[in-house]
């Protein structure tokens, strides 16, 4: 009788811990900080949050310089990082593809960088860039180049955490794209070689249209992963020097955890995953076409 | 045999009440507390007496330490669930205090304190305990103190024969005559990091006859007070070290405690990091000073720090007063100075095995710091967070170079603005 039951209903049964834990895990959350970002609240326990509309969207849309300062270097540092990332992984993945002695060696310390954990990257490069005792400017000095104050200066931090950003996750994009150059087939390169074709025009009209779909897979992957990004910011700079790295996801933070004002945060992660969303369905339409 | 079993009964009675007599010096044995610190000289100078604790009164401790950003973080989430099961914690009255008690995660430990005299309240300094009470509610106890001094090179002043300034002009002529940025040497130090910044600047602020805010109107524009962001952004842009916008005290510390700068103005609680030879080059060679004196008199803060409370959630509010009134009482503020950890308690001050462990000169600073000073190092505001990034934009401004004036009326803006919704 019951295992009649279990047995008619079993395909979603199969399910039911998948779907259980998404909509613990990730439904509720949204839908609990969607409603959240309409009210006023510092996670009080004698005081309920308090209903206010669209007031945390209105202050942080027309009121709030730090909010579009936020919006626009998160913008500026997906975009450098991840094209950087990118010409310099799929630069990378080609000469690595090249069967040469020690290939396995040189593969496995190229992505030694993406296993590190975050934070401790960051407290690594925070002391070598540190300006007057860290390695960097010692190296440069040495070279007799002019040194930088890199984290410390309000202009040349977002740069210096691309840099970071560029560092460790470039062997990502690699590791895609050779995978995506194992699989290609031989016979148009061997066409090529007959037909006369240069190294460098096989690479441009062969390699890199057959390898298009995976170098496009990795950038969209890159830059949902690149556009909220924390962990380095926050060690390094957290946010600062004033305002200069305050990305959307750091901003958020300070508004819930320092401001207490867990309404005007509710509302700025809405608009993020508003924008994440809009980007990733963005990048899916731009994949369309190039994929073919 | 019925006399016999009534005998016998009456016995039984007996030896249970006189059991329950002993019990009742242990009157929370079998309780556990589970006590979340800071990782403070503090905590490391009780935690070896916390089984003398455990042992006198039956009560077992659940310590966990964390550095202070996380178990700030740790306090919110736990707090804010509504089902924490932290009974006793340490927090900075200055930064979090207001907040948690609008909150509501604070049990009121005055009732706790008038039951029980053995806490002696009299006897911590009255400043200390109006900076952990909260509209009337005591939210802790106070356990670390702090000033703002000046740290400086003995052998460097006695060499080049310039006495320790006293006012802000010599503080500056000091600091232009040892900067020798082509040896990497720098004049003075001190942070540069937009909120961590605000503390150490509210002694310049204090002592140039400014102020955050008067009476509910916000004071960041005042002259007094553009001439202190100024004197600060001034002094570490033409003598400060490269790269100080990042710094906080960790940072600034190690430029000091690595040689590589003649003055340093920071809280007295890291002089013992300056004397550590694991973390300092300098230390003998380091000096204590008063703050120098601006316009209005040498004004820096002296403040509680850190503060031991109850939380609201706890289960077993009499065993962690019980705790509480231990680790704040005289024996352990005794021991734990002689720890150098700075305490709120007069008595241990008087004594004189709790000022043995200090400098001589420190000690001096320390006292001759409390005449003029100011009970709070940061806006005064339940938005605290909030308001010391206001306040440090414009000290990022001054060091920059930038038009402080303009900045100053900015923040002043924003500041009155925050001092508005608490109204």
């Amino acid at each position: 009788m019951l295992s009649r039951w279990f047995d008619k209903r079993i395909r979603y049964l199969f399910v039911m811990p998948a779907l259980i834990f998404v909509i613990v895990m990730m439904a509720f959350p949204i839908l609990y900080t969607f409603r959240l970002s309409f009210t006023k609240w510092s996670m009080s326990a004698t005081r309920p949050p308090v209903w206010i509309a669209l007031g945390n969207y209105v202050s942080l849309l027309f009121n709030d310089p730090r909010f579009w300062g936020a919006v626009g270097r998160t913008f500026a540092f997906t975009l450098v990082a991840v094209a950087v990332e990118t010409v310099l992984g799929v630069i990378i993945a080609l000469v690595l593809n090249r069967e040469t002695r020690g290939q396995n060696f040189i593969k496995t310390l190229f992505l030694l960088p993406m296993i590190a954990t975050p934070v401790a990257v960051g407290m690594v490069w925070l002391l070598m860039f540190e300006p007057s005792i860290g390695v960097i400017n010692y190296l440069l000095g040495a070279l007799g180049l002019p040194q930088g104050l890199w984290l410390a200066s309000p202009s040349q931090a977002l740069a210096s955490l691309i840099m970071v950003d560029v560092w460790q996750w470039t062997p990502m994009i690699t590791l895609i794209v050779l995978a995506g150059l194992a699989s290609l087939p031989r016979e148009p390169f061997e066409a090529a070689i007959v037909d006369g074709a240069s190294r460098l025009q096989t690479v441009f009209h062969i390699t890199l249209p057959l390898i298009k779909p995976t170098v496009v897979a990795a950038v969209i992957l890159r830059t949902i992963d690149a556009f909220k990004t924390y962990d380095i910011i926050y060690t390094m700079t957290q946010g600062g020097p004033g305002f200069a790295t305050e990305t959307l996801n750091i901003y958020s933070f300070v508004l819930g955890f320092q401001y207490f004002q867990m309404g005007k945060a509710s509302a700025l992660l809405m608009v993020f995953f508003a924008l994440v969303l809009g980007l990733a369905i963005i990048l899916n339409w731009l994949k369309k076409p190039l994929a073919v | 045999m019925k006399r016999l079993l009534t005998a016998l009964m009456v016995i039984t009675i007996l030896v249970a009440m006189s059991f329950s007599v002993l019990a009742a010096e242990q009157p929370f044995k079998g309780t556990t507390l589970r006590i979340v610190l800071s990782n403070h000289p503090w905590t490391d100078a009780i935690r070896p007496l916390l089984s003398e604790f455990e042992e006198a009164t039956g009560i077992r401790l659940q310590v966990e330490s964390l550095f202070e950003d996380q178990l700030s973080q740790k306090l919110l989430v736990e707090f804010a669930s509504g089902t924490s099961t932290i009974d006793v914690f340490m927090q900075r009255p200055l930064q979090e205090a207001k907040q948690f008690q609008e909150n509501g995660w604070y049990t009121d430990l005055r009732p706790f304190a008038e039951a029980d005299q053995d806490i002696d309240l009299d006897d911590f300094f009255p400043s200390a305990l109006l900076a952990e009470t909260v509209e009337g509610v005591l939210t802790g106890i106070p356990i670390v103190t702090e000033q703002e001094i000046i740290y400086y090179r003995k052998d460097l002043f006695e060499q080049a024969g310039i006495s320790v300034p006293t006012t802000m002009e010599e503080f500056e002529a000091a600091a232009a005559h040892f900067h020798d940025p082509e040896n990497s040497f720098f004049g003075f130090v001190s942070r540069g990091q937009r909120a961590a910044a605000v503390t150490q600047f509210s002694s310049f602020l204090y002592s140039f006859g400014g102020n955050f805010d008067v009476d509910g109107v916000a004071t960041l524009n005042t002259p007094e007070s553009i001439e202190a962001f100024t004197y600060y952004g001034d002094m570490l842009r033409n003598y400060g070290p490269p790269g100080v916008l990042n710094m906080s005290w960790p940072q600034a510390l190690a430029i000091f405690a690595q040689g590589n700068a003649a003055m340093y103005t920071d809280a007295s609680v890291f002089y013992s990091n300056m004397l550590d030879p694991e973390q300092s080059d300098v230390g003998e060679l380091v000096g204590f000073a008063q703050f120098p004196a601006g316009r209005a008199g040498s004004r820096p803060y002296s403040v509680v720090s850190w503060g031991i409370s109850m939380a609201q959630t706890s289960k077993n509010k009499e065993a962690a007063w019980e705790f509480i009134k231990w680790a704040t009482g005289k024996e352990i503020t005794l021991a734990a100075q002689a720890g150098q950890v700075p305490s709120a308690r007069t008595s241990a001050w008087e004594n004189p095995e709790g000022v043995k462990s200090f400098p001589a000169q420190l000690v001096e600073v320390i006292m001759a710091s409390s005449e003029g000073s100011m009970p709070y190092d940061r806006p005064n505001v339940i938005g605290v967070g909030e308001a010391r990034d206001v306040v440090g934009t414009v000290i990022v401004t001054a060091i920059e170079g930038g038009d402080v004036a303009a900045a100053a009326n900015k923040a002043n803006r924003d500041y009155q603005a925050i001092l508005d919704r608490e109204k």
